[in-house]
């Protein structure tokens, strides 16, 4: 393999993990524009969105069934988040509703424990067949299907921002929260609906990645915390921002791996981090990554 | 009547006593620490498993062996795969237990941390864990053991098999913790004694989900057989990436591979991975003149009849239990004795292998202790 051959191998690799950490980067966004709360627990729904369906098809049940189910199980794990944990205390400060998303998190992960055990479990790809040669690169089916599972999600959700009441209701509420109240918006059910959304987008990144990594109840954390990086990008309100984001990171992160040393792969994301941070304290960024209290 | 209550307090104290003398002793009392529940408890499950199956297979049997018989008692701690809780254990089955000796702990980590507490307590300890810092040098390690082959034996095996097949140009990819890394310092000092050269060297961490950059390179540099040095899952993801990208030179895997996780993560990419290992694995394919084989096939069908397919961690707690079973036999419940009796064991076929211990090795194990497995079909066959 030539150097251009392996770049290319680089890029396509970054792409499809791009594409995960994009649609969980998304979850980030949507709960956090709406409710100003950073959700840490979104990594936890990638876990059991992958799970669910690893079960599912293990009794026999079709993929394309299964993967509904678990999208929906996923959009209902949101929501009970909302209602159970977050409504109650929607005031608080933002300090504290960050604390409950944490311990959400980890009560998520403990009774995956429970449920599933500790061992990685595998699911089928959704097509067989072997990996499609693209130059002198490779690309998994399942990668294919990451991508286009992406791809669809984005345009479905900018026609949902865009072309409907629900969407632009969400949209206004994330705009400004009092004036939407005013204009006869239930800024309450805006935010169920924004951490079912939430649920629902990271359940099919789980879904979809799941017969490439095979799904443990620790998977969360890290799919986490790459997509709250990928959401942090594009200032955690900008959904194109998020999905540039992810795809940036995962490419960054291969021709890391690739090119330098895997050793500095997931230091890559925290680089990045610490980088645009500083850039906005520094005001170099023409948008805000954070409110400045 | 305060007399009356008291002769009746009596008669029960009498009746009470009764059975005691009957059965003829106390029960020996050996404490045992495993990895039941964190990352290690893989391992520290089966270990478990096979420790309760030993116990309860000798008091069936009335106790141990000797001029009287003496029931045994194996009380286990979970450490959580925590040092700290380790040594909490350790510390709790010396003073408060009061064992005699102590088998595990599972993993390397913890078996260096409980260290210091059992060699100040002058406490045996038979270790589970592979790492050869454990016992040696084994004239400051006077209490300590340990079942599993170290890293440089299993190595040894597989550089002269990769010899023998004439593969001299190779790849290396190792998970970034101990296991892996401490494969790689084994495998460089020996390679180049064989004549083998690494034309590539890389790492990827455990928590990886796609290792195609690294193997990317691995294929750039054209060896003739790759080695990957980790445990599933991601030995079983890089498996998958390998087949993949379509590398054609045969892969080895490590020891770390030898469970049936392994083969169902990487399904029929498995299939064709060599990797050195002991023999429990391929125990019904083993030639009858093999010592260890009427051994293996009764631990493989007595652990595979109550808890699952077999694996060589169980078969570690196998050996460090009987080892200690022996010893007690001879030595009976003096901790001094025991460790005596233990280093002075000799041709003790075990799962492990065949182990003779001596002042100066407190492992006792050689090259026969390990095999090359191949896996066909999804099953697990001596390589040619």
């Amino acid at each position: 393999m030539n150097l251009a051959d392996q770049v290319l191998q680089y890029l396509l690799s970054g792409l499809v993990v791009g594409g995960i950490y994009a649609l969980i980067g998304l979850g980030f966004v949507i709960v956090y524009s709406v409710t100003r709360v950073i959700n840490f627990a979104q990594g936890e729904f990638a876990m059991l969105g992958a799970l669910v369906m690893v079960t599912l098809t293990d009794r026999g049940i079709p993929m394309p069934v299964g993967f509904l189910l678990a999208a929906l199980a996923g959009c209902g794990i949101g929501a009970l988040l909302e209602g159970a944990a977050i409504h109650p205390i929607r005031r608080g400060s933002a300090l504290t509703l960050l604390i409950i998303t944490i311990g959400a998190s980890i009560v998520i992960r403990g009774a995956a424990l429970l449920v599933w055990g500790t061992d990685p479990l595998p699911l089928p790809a959704f097509t067989g067949g072997p990996p499609l040669q693209i130059g002198g690169a490779i690309i998994v089916r399942q990668g294919l299907w990451v991508l286009a599972v992406a791809l669809a999600i984005f345009a479905g959700l900018w026609a949902f921002f865009t072309r409907t009441y629900a969407g632009k209701a969400v949209q206004a509420c994330a705009i400004h929260p009092t004036a939407s109240r005013l204009m006869g918006i239930r800024v309450d059910r805006m935010f169920l609906l924004a951490f079912t959304l939430a649920g629902g987008l990271g359940a099919v990144a789980g879904i979809v990645i799941a017969p490439i990594t095979y799904a443990t109840y620790d998977m969360g954390l890290m799919l986490g915390l790459k997509g709250f990086v990928a959401a942090v990008v594009g200032g955690l309100v900008s959904p194109p921002g998020a999905i540039v984001g992810g795809f940036l990171l995962g490419i960054l992160e291969s021709l890391t791996a690739g090119l330098v040393s895997s050793g500095y792969k997931d230091a890559v994301a925290f680089l990045i981090l610490i980088l645009i941070c500083l850039a906005q304290v520094a005001r170099l960024l023409p948008w805000r990554v954070v409110e400045e209290a | 009547m305060p007399r009356k209550g008291l002769r009746l307090a009596l008669a029960f104290l009498v009746l009470l006593s009764l059975p005691r003398l009957a059965t003829s002793q106390e029960p020996y009392k050996i404490g045992a620490i495993f990895s039941i529940t964190g990352p290690g408890s893989s391992l520290g499950i089966p270990e478990r498993d096979t420790a309760q199956m030993l116990e309860a297979e000798i008091n069936a049997k009335g106790g141990l062996p000797g001029p009287v018989r003496h029931p045994v008692k194996i009380i286990i701690y979970d450490d959580a795969s925590d040092e700290t809780k380790a040594v909490l254990a350790a510390k709790k089955l010396i003073e408060e237990d009061r064992v005699a000796a102590i088998v595990g702990t599972t993993l390397s980590g913890t078996s260096l941390a409980i260290l210091g507490a059992v060699q100040t307590a002058q406490v045996p300890l038979v270790s589970c864990a592979a790492a050869i810092k454990i016992v040696e040098p084994a004239a400051e390690r006077k209490w300590v053991f340990k079942t599993p082959q170290s890293d440089w034996l299993i190595i040894d095996v597989l550089v002269d098999y990769l010899k023998s097949k004439g593969l001299t140009k190779v790849g290396w990819l190792n998970v970034d913790y101990a296991f892996g890394e401490l494969g790689w310092v084994e495998f460089e000092k020996a390679a180049p004694k064989a004549g083998i050269q690494v034309l590539d060297h890389e790492k990827f961490g455990q928590k990886d989900v796609d290792m195609t950059p690294q193997l990317t390179r691995v294929k750039a540099a054209n060896p003739q057989g790759v080695v990957i040095w980790s445990i599933p899952p991601s030995a079983s993801i890089a498996t998958k990436n390998y087949r993949d990208l379509g590398i054609k030179a045969p892969l080895f895997h490590s020891h770390g591979v030898g469970n049936k996780a392994y083969i169902n993560l990487a399904g029929p990419a498995a299939n064709g991975v060599i990797f050195p290992v002991g023999k429990l694995l391929v125990a019904e394919q083993l030639p009858d003149s093999d010592p260890q084989k009427p051994v293996l096939l009764a631990y493989a069908k007595a652990f595979e009849g109550k808890y699952g397919p077999r694996n060589t961690f169980g078969g570690h707690a196998w050996d460090a239990v009987q080892l200690v079973f022996r010893a007690m036999e001879r030595a009976g419940n003096n901790r001094a004795a025991i460790r005596d009796a233990i280093e002075g064991t000799r041709n003790f076929v075990g799962i492990t292998g065949v182990f003779d211990f001596s002042p100066t090795d407190h492992n006792g194990l050689d090259r026969r202790a390990v095999t090359m497995v191949e896996i066909v079909d999804g099953q697990w066959r001596p390589a040619k």
